[in-house]
């Protein structure tokens, strides 16, 4: 299965704001191209099958479990990991360096963070929940992590975490998507 | 008592009792956490695992050319090509099967290459043929006559452990009792489906040296064992523990993977990381161990429990982890659980074709909980009881000794009882669905709460270094495990030695730094490497303040510490900045450092051969309430709520407290309702988190904690062990609580729709 060049395509994308240029098997997924080739290891390889929602990144600010995604298939696009979105916040709110993004703050205050293995894929399926549902229902809330598995928390401080979350983006003026 | 006890201090607390985010939640949230599959080192290369085809066989040929000759592959290890010794808690089985195979997760052959894809082609590239032989999957039928042996030396099948207690006349008991209940509870295969799956990274050096990354959450018994199994002494090991994904018990015990990690390693004189992928992580990680519990319970009138009579039938698998040593926990809740005179408890421990079992959070005691909670139940119902009620007059109480000889302590059984008797009846908002009915049930539990003495050692040892500017090193046996133990006892530093909680750092990860510990079991960490801690914590002051003396010209007497400085108590002015005191240590003629240590091993006894002895110094207690909705026409149940009342001794961070109650809820709820690792003929059919079904965000329900607060005098700062309460009494409470709403006991697990629906069919209108 090794791949010859000619096996390669040119892929381009934004990955947290930086361009990135590469030419990839066409079998790599989204996953593989962040961890393998640009080294984000911050989203997490769990299931590979798109059932545990731990490699979930945005994909044009939509939550997408990266590693059923192919990289060819996000071509143009702008992809956000857990690394770049405190630089998504700051992008669009008055916070500065070195603050986290609502989110990340939240889950840090709210304990909704114990092993931290889901914790990324969470918090970015929860930072594109609120920038779609800005004032989320906790019904909403849980629905919308519906795809990501978490072992250790039980769900109770990340749903208050989001909760919280949703509250200081707010006041914060966050325009939203 | 130890010194080690009830610290009390003088002033208020500080740190101890306030909600303090986890030490290394930024890095969490941040993704900067470097996980075992992060981490590579230089010239690292990667090991896949080829495993059986079949659960039992001879194999008769094994050619591993065609993959040795893959371009990238840079060596194949099989039980044919390298030394290897027994191992496991019965030296039952080799890391890879050279011979025989005896369950589907059995290692054939494991393949170095240069990437993991390379691996896993060279896998499909060796040729292995068997010759199968007549499996058993069934325990019952393992223990037939005729019935296919597992191992040469176990005949029969029965796994050579005896686990027997008797205390009292319980047929005696039984003939004069006014009421009997009796019941069989079937509990199922389950795994601990840890978000990050098992990994071992293994690296040689040239002196022959092995330095280990590994998942285990038992570093010391681990260099051990693994250095047995590799022929070589443990001092040749060094072991590093990244950040975990999950473990729950899965680390408790060396398995192959780390074995053949370090084989292939040396085989190939690369560092060699392999990682399991999700089908392997279902397969072949530890699962709790399932079994068939028969249980008879006699009382009075009154409801006074009068004796039990036990017998479980455990399946051991293929070979023995500590899967089959939960009677020893089983044993403890089924003879101490309540208030029983008369007890009889025994066990068969049986050999089949089927995967095997290890720990996992709660380890014994939820299957024991789950019968001992059903027959209370039963007991009210005939005697027309209520069901607080009768759990209240047979509750343990301060100063009981059980018929093992186990010493109750603080413990706050009732009050627990009457937190969740009270939140369980709080209004509902949502109206009662037509078709569904509405149930509540109540169980409660003891579990360890002060170590347990499992080994000869209950042991931890700390370190507490402070440094020129001002940083504060805790270095710990204990390891973390995503539970938050690095947090609590940087906090119980921090109070003891009156200096922020920011300055405190703590080292758990590496066998060559830090100092000997058990391991991460038997909820013991915050409780045992607590108060080791705090010891060390103690001893480092100590020196502080006699250093201090010097530099303030005050008797040591008259000093103290808090918020960072060391001052004169009866003139607060008279006060110096504890880093500077420190440095003056440092730069002194005849200077000295500041290094405090302790070594904590709590007063307890190994149960003796009759299964008399008090392991814990203390034991936690808990009781849950589950309010449950039963859809009549379908069998589907909805846990609506669950009130969960634990008594910790004192809650030392609340937000720790309650994330280790909500997860064993989330764990033990999926034990009850939805996961099941299912088999055929000895081979997993559902190893994947879709058919294999946690419970999501919008399946949990609320919960509502209360945490009681006895301050145990034992404790540090008098808490109590609490990591695995949550998960053990809810699955019968949400039985009971079925059982409430529809008049139908469900006694196999998991209670899915199928079931109840069955049971529902059967019900006798």
């Amino acid at each position: 299965m090794a791949e010859s060049a000619s096996d390669r395509y040119p892929l381009e994308l934004t990955v947290n704001g930086r361009r990135i240029r590469r030419d990839v098997p066409g079998s790599r997924t989204l996953l593989e191209l962040l961890r393998g080739d640009l080294r984000l290891t911050g989203t997490n390889l769990s299931c590979d099958t798109g059932d545990c929602g731990a490699c979930t990144v945005l994909v044009d600010a939509r939550p997408s479990t990266s590693c059923l995604v192919l990289a060819l298939d996000v071509d143009g696009s702008e992809v956000t990991t857990v690394e770049g979105l405190a630089a998504r916040w700051h992008a669009r709110s008055s916070a500065r360096p070195p603050a986290l993004h609502p989110v990340q703050q939240s889950f840090l205050d709210e304990g909704g963070a114990q092993c931290g293995f889901c914790t990324p894929g969470m918090i970015m399926a929860a930072a594109g929940l609120l920038e779609a549902t800005p004032d989320p229902t906790e019904a909403e809330i849980r629905a919308g992590l519906e795809g990501n598995l978490c072992r250790c928390t039980g769900y109770v401080k990340i749903i208050r975490a989001v909760e919280v979350a949703a509250k200081r983006m707010r006041a914060a003026g966050d325009p939203g998507s | 008592m130890s010194d080690g006890s009830a610290a009390r201090p003088a002033r208020p607390f500080r740190v101890i009792g306030t909600r303090v985010p986890k030490l290394d939640a930024v890095e969490k949230v941040t993704g900067a956490v470097q996980y075992l599959p992060d981490l590579d080192i230089p010239g690292m290369v990667w090991g896949k695992i080829l495993r059986t085809r079949v659960p039992h066989a001879r194999i008769t040929r094994l050619d591993t050319s065609r993959a040795e000759a893959l371009p990238g592959v840079l060596g194949v290890v099989t039980g044919r090509n390298v030394e290897q010794r027994a191992f496991g808690y019965a030296k039952d089985h080799f890391a890879l099967k050279g011979d025989l195979v005896r369950c589907i997760r059995d290692e054939v052959a494991a393949v170095a290459a240069e990437t993991e894809e390379i691996a896993a082609e060279a896998c499909g590239l060796i040729e292995v043929e068997y010759e199968e032989l007549p499996a058993v999957f069934d325990p019952e039928a393992a223990l037939r006559p005729g019935a296919p042996q597992i191992h040469a030396r176990f005949p029969g099948n029965l796994v050579n452990f005896a686990y027997r207690f008797t205390a009292g006349d319980v047929d005696r008991a039984f003939r004069e009792a006014d009421v009997v209940v009796e019941g069989t509870y079937r509990l199922n295969y389950v795994t601990t489906a840890c978000i990050g799956t098992m990994a071992a990274m293994a690296q040689w050096d040239p002196r022959g040296n092995l330095t280990m990354w590994s998942t285990t959450q038992i570093p010391f018994l681990y260099q051990r064992d693994l250095a047995e199994a590799l022929g070589i002494s443990g001092d040749r090991i060094r072991v590093i523990q990244p950040p975990v994904g999950g473990n729950f018990g899965r680390g408790l015990d060396l398995y192959p993977i780390d074995i053949i990690a370090a084989l292939l390693a040396r085989h190939v004189q690369r560092p060699v990381k392999i990682v399991f992928d999700r089908e392997e992580e279902f397969v072949a990680s530890p699962t709790r161990e399932p079994c068939v519990f028969t249980l008879r319970t006699a009382a009075r009138a009154d409801g006074r429990l009068l004796a039990r009579d036990a017998q479980v039938l455990i399946d051991n698998g293929a070979y023995v982890s500590w899967g089959s040593t939960t009677p020893y926990v089983m044993m403890t809740t089924l003879a101490g659980f309540y208030r029983c005179p008369n007890i009889r408890f025994d066990t068969t421990i049986v050999y089949t074709n089927n995967v095997y079992s290890g720990s996992m959070r709660g380890y014994g005691n939820l299957e024991s909980t789950f019968a001992v909670e059903a027959q209370m139940d039963d007991l009210a119902e005939r005697l027309g009881l209520d069901r607080l009620e009768i759990r209240c007059r047979n509750a343990n109480r301060p100063g009981d000794v059980t018929p093992q000889g186990l010493r109750i302590t603080s413990c706050a059984l009732t009050e627990c009882f009457d937190a969740v008797g009270r939140d369980i009846q709080q209004p509902v908002e949502r109206p009662l669905r037509p078709g569904w009915r509405r149930g509540i049930g109540y169980a409660g539990m003891f579990h360890v709460g002060g170590g347990a003495r499992v080994y000869r050692s209950d042991g931890c040892g700390a370190i507490v270094k402070l440094d020129d500017f001002g940083k504060v090193t805790l270095i710990t046996g204990a390891s973390e495990i995503g539970q938050g133990s690095e947090t609590v006892l940087a906090m119980i530093v921090a109070e003891e030695l009156g200096i922020p909680l920011g300055r405190i750092d703590v080292l758990n990860n590496d066998t060559a730094l830090k100092p000997w510990d058990v391991g991460v079991h038997a909820s013991r960490t915050t409780f045992i490497a607590g108060n080791a801690a705090l010891l060390a914590a103690r001893d480092v002051k100590r020196q502080l303040l006699e250093l201090a003396a010097l530099q303030l010209d005050e008797p040591v007497e008259a000093l103290d510490v808090e918020d960072g400085y060391v001052y004169a108590t009866a003139a607060p002015q008279r006060r110096m900045g504890y880093e500077r005191v420190v440095r003056a240590g440092h730069f002194r003629e005849g200077g000295r450092i500041l290094i405090g240590q302790a070594f904590y091993d709590p007063p307890t006894q190994m149960l003796d051969k009759d299964f008399r002895g008090n392991v814990s110094v203390t034991y936690g207690f808990a009781a849950q309430a589950a309010l449950v909705e039963v859809e009549e026409a379908t069998g589907k149940i909805e846990v609506v709520r669950v009130a969960s009342a634990h008594d910790v001794g004192r809650a030392l961070n609340p937000v720790g407290c309650e994330g280790q109650i909500e997860g064993g809820i989330h764990m033990g709820l999926g034990y009850c309702l939805t996961e099941e690792l299912r088999f055929r003929e000895g081979r997993v059919l559902n190893p994947g988190f879709l058919d294999y079904k946690l419970l999501t965000a919008p399946d949990m329900p609320e919960v509502l904690i209360t945490l009681i607060e006895t301050v145990d005098e034992a404790g540090p700062f008098g808490a109590k062990g609490l990591g695995e309460a949550g998960t053990i009494p809810i699955s019968a409470a949400v039985a009971n609580a079925v059982k409430d709403a529809t008049g139908v006991r469900l006694t196999e697990l998991p209670m899915t729709p199928e079931r109840v629906y069955r049971a529902l069919r059967q019900r006798p209108s």
